[in-house]
């Protein structure tokens, strides 16, 4: 089970992550705006996250952490 | 159970906020330094020569002293720098504006001297920070605000492929031209940099990584088009690959 926790502060919506995603599970969340006036980026489909990382390394402002529980 | 980390925010770099703009390469090439300094266990007894462009203020980002030179002389601080204090890894981190027009003499000639430190050149093919003029790395037909109609060759030359220039001087030990503009190009540059720090740390000489990178707010597109630019647009005119390596193995 992977876990994705965006550091939604110094996210700039460059959309890098979401194209780059294989699973195309990230998307830029229209509904919130950050103090920089950016729209976060958010996971749609955790489930389907294969902790890759791809989004984390393509992110120039090390916004995406990613880990990987332990198999229940 | 505790979960296994598999990325996260490096510790050479600052928790302060990059100022750069959405989608600017130089957030992803300043992860790659921090990244391979922290995993050549040298962070600690680093110095970052910042220099005049986008990525001024650099040493707010980078978890090691720094210091910023004067427009194009980071090779020319960086050399004081690692000759008083040899022991430290000392790097300079140049845009294009900076190295390939008004930093030309200093980094030559360092190289020439094969100083031991490490350069990241950071290529992308305009001056961002003052708004988007022509550089002398601009390609042929590119528009930029000082180039409205396109760079035009007769007048103002072709684009300077500043590593095989680097790469004729004797002196320079490791020059090698990568791109970050999707994963796989990443990891490599990411290979290709800490190989450029394990050569100085090595004692080897002249190191320097030319980057390819994109500029979406001043090539005016929006930040998949400008890696898609990169590709290509900069990437058939700017191999990618080793220019010299001088250094046997690390």
């Amino acid at each position: 089970m992977a876990v994705l926790t965006f550091n939604d502060v110094t996210c700039k919506g460059c959309d890098l992550c979401v194209d780059a995603c294989p699973k195309k599970i990230l998307t830029l969340d229209t509904s919130r705006v950050n103090a920089k006036g950016y729209n976060p980026v958010l996971c749609t489909d955790i489930n389907a996250c294969t902790a890759c990382a791809i989004c984390a390394r393509v992110c120039p402002d090390s916004v995406i952490k990613v880990e990987k529980g332990e198999a229940a | 159970m505790a979960n296994k980390i598999i990325y996260e925010k490096s510790r050479g770099l600052t928790d302060t906020p990059l100022t750069y703009c959405p989608g600017c390469s130089h957030g992803t090439i300043h992860k790659l330094v921090a990244e391979s300094l922290v995993e050549l266990d040298v962070l600690e007894r680093t110095v970052a020569i910042a220099p005049v462009g986008c990525s001024v203020l650099a040493y707010n980002f980078f978890n090691c002293d720094g210091i910023q030179a004067a427009h194009g002389r980071a090779p020319a601080v960086a050399t004081g720098v690692k000759r008083v204090q040899p022991d430290k890894i000392v790097f300079a981190y140049q845009g294009d504006g900076d190295l390939a027009s008004i930093g030309t003499a200093e980094i030559i000639h360092a190289a020439h001297r094969s100083e031991n430190f490490t350069v990241i050149f950071v290529n992308n093919a305009i001056y961002g920070m003052t708004g988007g003029q022509m550089a002398p790395t601009t390609l042929i037909d590119q528009k930029t605000t000082t180039s409205p109609y396109g760079r035009f060759e007769e007048t103002t030359g072709k684009p300077l492929l500043v590593s095989e220039m680097m790469a004729q001087i004797p002196g320079a030990t490791y020059i090698e031209r990568v791109s970050v503009h999707d994963h796989a190009h990443i990891l490599k540059a990411k290979r290709a940099v800490k190989k450029a720090f394990g050569y100085q740390v090595a004692g080897k000489g002249f190191t320097m990584i030319e980057v390819l990178a994109a500029c979406p707010i001043g090539w005016g597109v929006t930040p998949v088009n400008s890696m898609k630019f990169v590709k290509d647009e900069m990437m058939p005119y700017y191999p990618l690959g080793v220019y010299c390596d001088r250094g046997g193995e690390a």
